[in-house]
C-alpha cells in the first residue's frame, strides 16, 4: 500500500502534526498563563521572578523548551504548506462568496489569526525572552519589572490586547478542530470538546490580555 | 407572493475547457415563482435558442435530488441559498423582484470546466475506484440475516450512505476539499461489519487518491456540512481521521 | 427472419431454472479473457451486470450518457426491493412472490421468467448486505420489512426512503471494484448512437462522446442494453430528463423486436403540473394513501379553499366507488379514477388537474407527530416543492408517467430477436406484464444483472470463442458511423424556428391526452397521425443550435425526441391493436358496466412483439402466446 512518506505527507497527517503541535502549544499556554498569574501576588514580583529563575534552570524544562520550539516552528511550517496546497486547490476563485452563511470567520481565516499571532510572539521574544536569556537585564534584575515597564506603554498593551483576544479566537477553533483531526468527535461528546475549548479559549485569551490592561493601568494599586 | 418576479442574471460563460470564459449578462423577465431554479434556466435557453443564441450548458438529470448531477454556484453558494437543497429544488420563491442572482460553475482544480456551468467530476469516481467498495463477488454472500448490525450503526451508516456525490461539499469549501465525499464512504464501511476486513487499506487508498486528484486539506470550517444537500456530518471526517490514525498504528503492509 | 423462439426450457416451472443452471453451457476462465462485453446503460441492470461479468474474467466496457455511472435513474427509486425471505414468518414463499407478480401485471407476464425473478430474490438482499447497502433494521440487528400494494406479506426491504440510491450505490461499488481490477471499463458522457451488426449478429456499437462530441467505434463479442424506459416519450413523467429510448430503438430499427410498447405505469400520486415550463414530475410514495384520503368537491368548478368545502359537498370518490380497497386501490385504478372526475370538470388547483389527498382526519384521529414520523421527509419534499404545508392544506396530487413496463422482446435469456444483443432491466419487456408491482423494478434490475446474465450469456459466449474481437474497420462499423454522421449533421441543418422541447412537448401531449390513461380506436387513430405529421415537422423545423463537436445538450436532445417521435406511434399502433382493457393499458372499449377494466384472455393472452420495417412502412406484429400452466386466470375487482 502507501509507503510511509506518502502516509506522513497526506492531507490528514499534515493535519495531525498540526492538531498535535497545537495541543502541545494550547498546553504550554496553560502553563505559561499560570506563571504569569504570579505577578498578582503582592510580593514585589518574588514569586514570578523566582519561577522564571527555575524554568531557566531546570534542566527538563530546558529540554521541553527546545521541543516547544521545534513545535512553533513545525506549527508555522506546515500550516504554511497546508494554505499554499488549499489555495492551488481552487485556482480560479469565485466572484461571489457568502462563506459567512456557512461557517465562521475564524475557522476559515486560522493563517490570518496565527501570522498575528507568530507577529506576535516575535515581538513578545524580543520584549522578555531576548533580554532574560541572551542579552540579559543584570544579575539582580527582576523579570517582573521589566514586564511593568513594557506594560506602561500604551500602544505595547494595546497591541497585546489585540494578539491576546485574537489568540482566544484562535484557540477556540484550533482547540475543537485539533480533536476533530484526531478523529475524536462523534454525537456524543462533541458539545463536550467544542465547550470545552471555548472554555479555555476564553480564559486564555482573557488571562493573556488581562496583564497589560491591570499593568497598564495599574489596577493592582502598587 | 408575487407571481411572477424579474431577475438580472450573470452567469459564467465558457465554450470548453481551453477557452476563457467570462460573465454574460441576461434580462430575465416573468419568471414564475413556482419554477424551479433549472426550470427558469430552461426558459433562458428556450429563449436563447429563438435568438439564434447557444444555450447555456448545465448539468442536471433526476430533478428530484437525488442523483447529484445538478450542481452550480449561485449567490455565492453551492446550490444557491437555501440549506439541505440540491439546485434542482431551489424554487425561484425564494429569490426577490428585481435580484441579481450571479451563477458559477463549481470552482475547483479537480472540478474543470468542461463548458459553461458544466464541470468533470471524474475525480469522484476515481477515488471510489481505488477503494470504495467491499470485495465480495456475486453470489459468495451469506444469508442477509446471518449478520446482525446494531440499528444505530446501520442507520448512521446509512446517514453516511445517502451522499449523492455532487461535489458541494468541495464547492463550499474553502480549500476544495472533498473529505466530506470520500469520509461519507470510509465511515459508512467502518461502521459495518462486512467492512472490516479491508477497512485500513481502504482508508489509505481513498485519501491517497483524493491528495492525488489535487483536492485541498480539510480545516474543519464546517462549510461542506452546511451545505451538503443530504446534511452529511462532518464526525465522518472525525471517523475517517481515526480510520487514518488506525491504518498508520497497524501499519502492516 | 427472427422468430419468437421464448427458449423456457423444458419441465416443470420449479425446476427450469435451478435445470438450466447445471446444464448450460459455459466458457472456461482462459477463454472468457478474450471476449469483450459492451453494456449501455449504468443503472442497477446494467451496473450489476457488468461487475459480475467483470468478477466471471471477461473484459467489460460499460457507457453511461450521465457524467459517472452513479447517476443512472435508479438511483431515484423510493420504496423498497421486493424479496421471497419469509424474515417475517408471514407466510411468503417464492410461489407466492412469483404468483402475485404475475397477478399484479394481470396476467401479461411469461410464467417462466417471472418464476426464475422471484427464485433469485432472496440472494439479491445477501449480495447487497454483502456489499455494505444499509437496509433499514430492527433493534436486534435483523433486517426490517414492510408492506407494498398488490401483496399481503411484508417482504419489502428498503432503506429510507432512498432504497434505488442505496442499492445503486452497492452496484456502482462492485463495478468500481471491477474497474480497480482492470476488468471493467467505465466510458461516461458517452451515448450509444447505432448498433453495429456483423453477419446479423451483434458485433459492437457506435458511441458518442458528449463532452468531445468525437464518434467512436467499440467492438465485442456480445451487447448488452440496459438503458431503462421511455416514459420520457411524455415529456413529462417522473424519469429523468435524460432518460431516453435512444439505445433500445436503435437496436430495434437493426433486428430487435419491441415488445408491448403501450404497457406503460402511470402512478397516481405526483405532485400535478403547475406551468407549462415544468420539466418534470415527482412523485410522492405510494405509501401516502394508507393515511391520506382522495377527494374533489362535488360541483363543478368549485374554487373554493379546501378549508371552506364542507364534507358534504366533498366527494371521497375512491371510498365511493371502490368500497372494499377504498383509498389503496392499485396504481392503475386510482390513476384512471382521478382523470375521470378531472375530465368531468371537478379538478382542483389553478390548472383543475389534481385531486386532494386529505390528511385532516389522520391527522385528527392520530395527531401531528404520528403523522410528522410516518410520512416527515414527504412532507418536507412536498412543501419545498409547491411551497405549501401539508399539515394544514391538502396535498394536490395527479397521476404521472412513472414506468414502462414495455420494451426490447427477450428470450428466457434475456436475449432479443438479434443474437448477441441483450437486454435488461426496465428495457426488456419481459417481468411485469402490463403492471408492475411496487418495488418490483429494482428487484428485476439486480436479478437480471447479478444472477441471470452471468449464466445466460455463456450460453451464447460458448459459441463465440474462435471468434477473434471484430476490428472497428470493418465495413460494418464504417457504415454505422456513417449513418450515425449523417443522423447528426441533418439535425444540425434543419436550421427551423422551434426548439427541441417544443417538439417533445406536443408529443408529449398527444401520448398523454390519446395514448395515456385510457385509450380509445378514435383518439389512437387521430393520434397517429398528429405523431406522424409532428415527426414530418420536426424533421423541417428544428432548431439545433451550437456546433456537432464538444458538449451540446442540445444536440442530445434532438437525437432522443427524433426517436420518440418514432416509438411513440409504435405505442399507439399497439395501443391500437391490443382491443381489450390489461392493468396499465385501459381500452374504453372494454370495460364493465360499472367501467372497470375488462380483460380478453381469448384473444389477447399473448405479447406483442413488433418488427421493425421501415420509418414510412407498417411494423409487423409477432405474437408470443402466453400459456399459463401454473396461474389460472381471473378478473381483478376491488369493488
Amino acid at each position: 500500500m502507501n509507503s510511509l512518506s506518502q502516509t506522513l505527507n497526506s492531507s490528514i497527517a499534515r493535519k495531525v502534526v498540526m492538531a498535535l503541535t497545537g495541543l502541545f502549544l494550547a498546553a504550554f499556554l496553560a502553563e505559561h498563563l499560570y506563571g504569569n498569574l504570579l505577578l498578582y501576588y503582592n510580593d514585589n514580583g518574588a514569586a514570578f521572578n523566582e519561577y522564571s529563575h527555575t524554568m531557566v534552570h531546570n534542566i527538563l524544562i530546558r529540554m521541553v523548551e527546545v521541543f516547544l520550539f521545534a513545535a512553533i516552528l513545525l506549527h508555522v511550517a506546515q500550516s504554511i504548506a497546508i494554505t499554499r496546497k488549499n489555495n492551488a486547490a481552487r485556482p480560479v476563485k469565485y466572484q461571489v462568496r457568502k462563506d459567512g452563511e456557512t461557517s465562521n470567520w475564524f475557522s476559515r481565516n486560522m493563517g490570518i489569526t496565527g501570522s498575528v499571532i507568530f507577529f506576535f510572539l516575535v515581538v513578545h521574544l524580543r520584549t522578555f525572552f531576548v533580554p532574560y536569556r541572551i542579552t540579559g537585564i543584570g544579575e539582580d534584575g527582576s523579570l517582573a519589572l521589566v514586564v511593568k515597564e513594557a506594560f506602561a506603554n500604551g500602544w505595547y498593551s494595546s497591541f497585546y490586547v489585540a494578539a491576546s483576544l485574537i489568540l482566544g479566537f484562535h484557540l477556540n477553533h484550533g482547540f475543537q478542530s485539533a480533536f476533530q483531526t484526531l478523529g475524536m468527535n462523534n454525537k456524543q461528546y462533541a458539545g463536550l470538546i467544542r465547550n470545552t475549548g471555548t472554555v479555555f479559549a476564553v480564559v486564555m485569551g482573557a488571562g493573556f490580555a488581562s496583564f497589560p490592561i491591570i499593568f497598564y493601568f495599574n489596577l493592582l494599586g502598587r | 407572493m408575487s407571481e411572477t418576479i424579474n431577475l438580472t442574471l450573470k452567469v459564467w460563460r465558457q465554450a470548453d475547457a481551453g477557452s476563457e470564459g467570462r460573465f454574460v449578462i441576461y434580462d430575465m423577465q416573468g419568471v414564475s415563482t413556482h419554477m424551479s431554479f433549472l426550470e427558469m434556466m430552461d426558459v433562458l435557453n428556450e429563449r436563447l435558442i429563438k435568438k439564434g443564441e447557444e444555450p447555456v450548458a448545465f448539468d442536471h438529470d433526476c430533478r428530484e435530488g437525488i442523483c447529484g448531477m445538478c450542481s452550480m454556484f449561485i449567490n455565492g453558494r453551492a446550490h444557491g441559498p437555501m440549506d439541505a437543497t440540491t439546485t434542482c429544488q431551489l424554487h425561484m420563491r425564494h429569490f426577490k423582484d428585481g435580484e441579481t442572482v450571479v451563477v458559477e460553475p463549481w470552482r475547483a482544480g479537480p472540478f474543470p470546466v468542461i463548458k459553461d456551468l458544466v464541470v468533470d467530476r471524474s475525480s469522484f469516481d476515481r477515488i471510489m475506484q481505488a477503494g470504495g467498495f467491499i470485495s465480495v463477488n456475486t453470489g459468495n454472500a451469506p444469508d442477509a440475516n446471518a449478520t446482525p448490525v446494531p440499528k444505530a450503526d446501520a442507520d448512521e451508516a446509512f446517514a453516511a450512505a445517502a451522499c449523492i456525490g455532487c461535489g458541494a461539499c468541495v464547492a463550499a469549501c474553502k480549500n476544495a476539499s472533498a473529505m466530506l465525499f470520500v469520509s461519507a464512504k470510509v465511515s459508512q464501511f467502518a461502521l459495518l461489519p462486512q467492512g472490516q476486513v479491508e477497512r485500513t487499506d481502504r482508508v489509505q487508498a481513498m485519501v491517497r487518491q483524493h491528495d492525488l486528484e489535487g483536492f485541498g486539506g480539510c480545516t474543519n470550517t464546517g462549510a461542506c456540512e452546511a451545505e451538503c444537500p443530504k446534511e452529511i456530518s462532518i464526525s465522518h471526517i472525525a471517523r475517517m481521521n481515526r480510520e487514518y490514525l488506525f491504518s498508520i498504528a497497524k501499519g502492516d503492509k | 427472419m427472427a422468430t419468437l423462439d421464448a427458449k423456457i426450457p423444458p419441465g416443470p416451472l420449479s425446476d427450469k431454472w435451478t435445470k438450466y443452471r447445471s446444464t448450460c453451457k459455459l466458457v472456461n476462465p482462459s477463454n472468457k479473457r478474450n471476449i469483450e462485453v459492451l453494456i449501455v446503460g449504468s443503472g442497477l441492470a446494467g451496473a450489476s451486470a457488468a461487475a459480475s461479468l467483470g468478477e466471471l474474467g471477461y473484459r467489460v466496457k460499460v457507457f453511461c450518457f450521465q457524467d459517472s455511472a452513479r447517476r443512472a435513474h435508479s438511483i431515484a427509486a423510493q420504496g423498497g426491493i421486493n424479496a421471497a425471505k419469509n424474515y417475517q414468518n408471514d407466510g411468503d414463499s417464492v410461489y407466492r412472490l412469483f404468483y402475485d407478480t404475475i397477478k399484479g401485471g394481470d396476467y401479461r407476464a411469461r410464467e417462466a421468467n417471472v418464476y426464475r425473478l422471484a427464485e433469485v430474490s432472496a440472494s439479491i438482499i445477501d449480495q447487497c448486505v454483502a456489499q455494505g447497502v444499509p437496509f433499514a433494521r430492527e433493534y436486534g440487528g435483523l433486517l426490517s420489512n414492510r408492506s407494498f400494494g398488490g401483496t399481503q406479506v411484508q417482504r419489502t426491504f428498503y432503506a429510507a426512503g432512498q432504497t434505488g440510491q442505496q442499492l445503486l450505490l452497492g452496484a456502482y461499488s462492485a463495478l468500481n471494484r471491477q474497474v480497480h481490477l482492470g476488468n471493467v471499463q467505465v466510458f461516461s458522457r458517452h451515448e450509444m448512437l447505432e448498433l453495429v451488426l456483423v453477419d446479423g449478429k451483434a458485433r459492437g456499437i457506435i458511441a458518442r462522446d458528449l463532452e468531445s462530441g468525437k464518434i467512436e467505434r467499440h467492438s465485442g463479442h456480445a451487447v448488452v442494453l440496459a438503458s431503462g424506459g421511455y416514459g420520457n416519450v411524455f415529456f413529462l413523467s417522473t424519469n429523468a430528463m435524460g432518460s431516453n429510448v435512444t439505445a433500445s430503438w436503435k437496436a430495434h430499427k437493426k433486428g430487435a423486436f419491441f415488445g408491448n410498447p403501450c404497457f406503460t405505469q402511470i402512478h397516481p400520486t405526483c405532485i400535478p403540473v403547475s406551468g407549462d415550463y415544468q420539466s418534470k414530475l415527482t412523485l410522492m410514495s405510494e405509501s401516502l394513501r394508507n393515511d391520506g384520503r382522495v377527494w374533489v368537491p362535488k360541483a363543478k368548478g368549485d374554487k373554493r379553499h379546501p378549508a371552506e368545502i364542507p364534507d358534504q359537498e366533498r366527494d371521497y370518490y375512491l371510498e365511493r366507488r371502490y368500497p372494499a380497497f377504498g383509498n389503496l386501490v392499485p396504481r392503475d385504478v386510482a390513476s384512471r379514477a382521478a382523470k375521470q372526475v378531472c375530465d368531468e370538470g371537478r379538478g382542483v388547483g389553478q390548472s383543475g388537474l389534481a385531486v386532494y389527498l386529505d390528511f385532516r382526519d389522520s391527522i385528527k384521529r392520530l395527531g401531528e407527530p404520528v403523522i410528522r414520523e410516518r410520512y416527515g421527509n414527504l412532507f418536507e419534499m412536498y412543501e419545498k416543492i409547491t411551497g405549501e404545508n401539508p399539515y394544514h392544506i391538502p396535498m394536490r396530487i395527479y397521476p404521472a408517467v412513472h414506468y414502462t413496463m414495455g420494451g426490447l422482446w427477450v428470450d428466457y435469456n434475456l436475449m432479443t430477436t438479434v443474437p448477441g444483443l441483450y437486454a435488461l432491466g426496465e428495457c426488456n419487456f419481459s417481468d411485469h406484464g402490463a403492471n408492475r408491482l411496487g418495488a418490483s423494478a429494482l428487484m428485476q434490475g439486480l436479478a437480471d444483472g447479478y444472477f441471470v446474465l452471468p449464466y445466460t450469456i455463456g450460453e451464447y459466449l460458448s459459441g463465440e470463442i474462435r471468434n477473434k474481437p471484430t476490428s472497428t474497420d470493418h465495413p460494418a462499423f464504417a457504415d454505422a458511423e456513417k449513418e450515425v454522421h449523417e443522423r447528426i449533421s441533418r439535425l444540425m441543418s434543419v436550421n427551423g424556428k422551434q426548439t427541441v422541447d417544443d417538439f417533445h412537448k406536443r408529443l408529449g401531449n398527444i401520448m398523454w391526452n390519446y395514448c395515456g390513461m385510457a385509450r380509445n380506436e378514435q383518439g389512437l387513430t387521430k393520434a397517429k397521425n398528429m405523431v406522424r405529421e409532428l415527426r414530418a415537422e420536426f424533421w423541417k423545423d428544428v432548431r439545433v443550435p451550437g456546433a456537432a463537436a464538444g458538449l451540446n445538450p442540445e444536440l442530445e436532445k434532438a437525437g432522443r425526441v427524433a426517436d420518440f417521435l418514432e416509438l411513440g406511434e409504435l405505442m399507439i399502433e399497439d395501443a391500437l391493436t391490443r382491443k381489450e382493457s390489461c392493468g396499465g393499458h385501459f381500452r374504453e372499449e372494454s370495460q364493465t358496466e360499472e367501467g372497470e377494466a375488462k380483460r380478453n384472455d381469448d384473444d389477447f393472452a399473448y405479447v406483442g412483439a413488433w418488427e421493425y420495417k421501415g420509418s414510412e412502412t407498417a411494423p409487423v406484429l409477432h405474437k408470443e402466446e402466453l400459456k399459463f400452466e401454473e396461474v389460472h386466470l381471473t378478473q381483478r375487482s376491488y369493488k
